[in-house]
């Protein structure tokens, strides 16, 4: 019973944290129909900046505001320096489609090359702010933490808080018109370019926080958040890729999937269950598991 | 050509896609409460023209003018500070949104929250003004009892009156309708008469469509464009019986 409550406990707490990525990808779908790999590195540097604030301040709590607020503002500088000209620049042509991705793929390798010039390659690590010991069940020691549990509180708020930026004010109706049509979001009078703009913000500061709730949990290394990237992608496509509830429930899918295949079978089974559980969700339901929810009413 | 008494007045306008000339020296003047339809075999630029007067395209030369000043082209996000609204021939609705939210897309330039207002939750009084304004642009085309209807779930006809809805929430003082009898039934086409003849009583429309029983009935004037120019314009009877437009259009029909 114990092992089955730790599998419950780990799956969500995981499971969040993919959210978060999974999240940061879809709103940067959204927004500019980009799979944004760079989102692995901006993850990262953000991390790393709360990583330097903890060595001045010592504040863990600093930090990942720090790490939030310059996640959301590399995301707008990456979209508004980066990413704007090239869409710009190619408008027509098969490259069209392609030539964003790859731009964000070598912007990844940037940002790394970056990190590993200002930092170092070695691994460094970040102390979790509230204990990272299993807590006691019947009495047994399981494998989640208060740690894990502030993370799962942590994850969930800030998902409450987007659902209603997205659902219940005129930002989020903003943010949804300019990703469903551009154009008839800017005869509405909407600036499309800036509420881009804000989507990547947004999105930037979501993979900053997962970065600093994911980090004390590893190491913290130039490519420490590839595999979040991974697992963040799969999450988006099992939710259908244009949905932010399919992005959590995705999330969830996946990390009751590796979390259960893991403490029931075989520790080795991280990936190859990450994958099956992405091609099964791939053969039944090919355009993903979410449609859309319910919006606003008079 | 324009005066100074004229709503909206375009002179010269010329717009070309690569070395295609789409538009050359077109004019249209727009008075206060008018019906101006225009109209012109497929590909004479009509929707162009509204594509260039909403920003959509750019423009290689022309003059704007709204109530007797010159304007720069407006970008699109812009049109509707200019007292301009409009309405696109593929309905364009927002699929997974409500009516209602639709409808309030078309109003969110007056809002007045900032994002961190509106995050907190703070915009209360906002959300309730666009709301009140989506409704009653709503009861103006007979759809605020669809309000909570998602938009992929409305027959086509009635997107189309949600389409006019959203273009209505601003409060435009010139409408661009695009084709907005396209694919309605004998029924529907009557109905969408009756609602453009009433719209005329608040604001000014540029109306583009193919069904000529509807432009004869709702239009005060018209311009009949071929081959981006203008060949003729001026009242029904005028445009009707002008025989530039018998060969080019409407000779083609009648």
């Amino acid at each position: 019973m114990n092992q089955f409550i730790t599998a419950v406990l780990t799956s969500l707490s995981s499971g969040a944290i993919y959210a978060l990525m999974s999240l940061s990808l879809v709103l940067v779908w959204r927004s500019t129909r980009v799979v944004n790999f760079a989102q692995a590195g901006q993850a990262v540097l953000t991390t790393y900046i709360g990583y330097a604030v903890i060595q001045k301040t010592g504040s863990y709590w600093i930090a990942l505001l720090v790490a939030v607020v310059s996640g959301a503002v590399i995301g707008a500088i990456i979209d508004r320096f980066f990413m704007r000209p090239i869409f710009k620049r190619i408008t027509s042509g098969p490259i069209v489609m392609i030539a964003p991705v790859v731009a964000t793929l070598g912007l990844l390798g940037i940002i790394q090359a970056i990190i590993g010039f200002v930092w170092g390659l070695t691994n460094q690590s970040i102390e979790t702010p509230v204990s990272n010991a299993g807590l006691s069940l019947n009495g047994t020691v399981v494998a989640f933490s208060l740690y894990n549990a502030l993370v799962l509180v942590i994850v969930t708020l800030v998902m409450v808080l987007l659902t209603l930026l997205f659902q219940k004010t005129n930002i989020g109706l903003a943010l949804r018109a300019s990703a469903y049509s551009p154009e008839i979001a800017k005869l509405s009078g909407i600036k499309v370019d800036a509420v881009r703009t804000l989507g990547w913000a947004i999105a930037g500061a979501a993979s900053g926080l997962a970065g600093m709730l994911y980090i004390p949990n590893t190491y913290l290394y130039p490519n420490a958040m590839d595999v979040l990237l991974v697992f963040g992608f799969i999450a988006a496509v099992i939710g259908g890729l244009e949905s932010m509830a399919g992005a959590v429930a995705g999330a969830m899918v996946l990390g009751f999937a590796i979390n259960f295949s893991t403490s029931y079978i075989s520790t080795k089974l991280v990936f190859p269950t990450a994958f099956v559980v992405l091609i099964l969700v791939l053969l039944v339901k090919p355009s993903g598991l979410f449609a859309a929810k319910k919006g606003r009413s008079a | 050509m324009g005066n100074s008494s004229d709503l909206l007045s375009i002179k010269n306008l010329s717009v070309s896609f690569g070395g295609l000339k789409a538009l050359s020296n077109v004019y249209l003047d727009l008075h206060i409460n008018e019906v101006v339809g225009l109209i012109g075999p497929n590909g004479a630029g009509k929707t162009t023209l509204f594509n260039a007067l909403s920003g959509i395209v750019g423009v290689d030369s022309g003059e704007l003018e709204i109530n007797g000043k010159g304007h720069k082209w407006p970008k699109a996000h812009q049109l509707i500070d200019l007292g301009i609204s409009r309405t696109l021939q593929g309905v364009g609705l927002f699929p997974e949104l409500t009516v209602l939210e639709n409808v309030m897309i078309g109003a969110t330039k007056s809002a007045k929250s900032g994002l961190i207002s509106s995050a907190l939750g703070f915009n209360g009084r906002d959300e309730k003004r666009l709301r009140e304004k989506a409704m009653t642009a709503l009861e103006r085309v007979y759809a605020s009892g669809i309000a909570d209807r998602r938009a992929d779930s409305l027959p086509y006809p009635v997107t189309k009156r949600v389409a006019i809805a959203r273009a209505l929430v601003s409060e435009p003082k010139v409408l661009l309708l695009d084709e907005p009898a396209g694919g309605l039934g004998a029924q529907d086409i009557e109905w969408m008469n009756g609602l453009i003849h009433n719209l005329a009583a608040s604001c000014s429309v540029i109306l583009v469509e193919h069904h000529m029983d509807v432009v004869m009935s709702v239009c005060d004037r018209l311009y009949v464009l071929n081959f981006g120019e203008v060949i003729s314009s001026g009242n029904v009877e005028t445009v009707r019986n002008d025989p530039a437009v018998i060969a080019a259009y409407l000779g083609v029909n009648n």
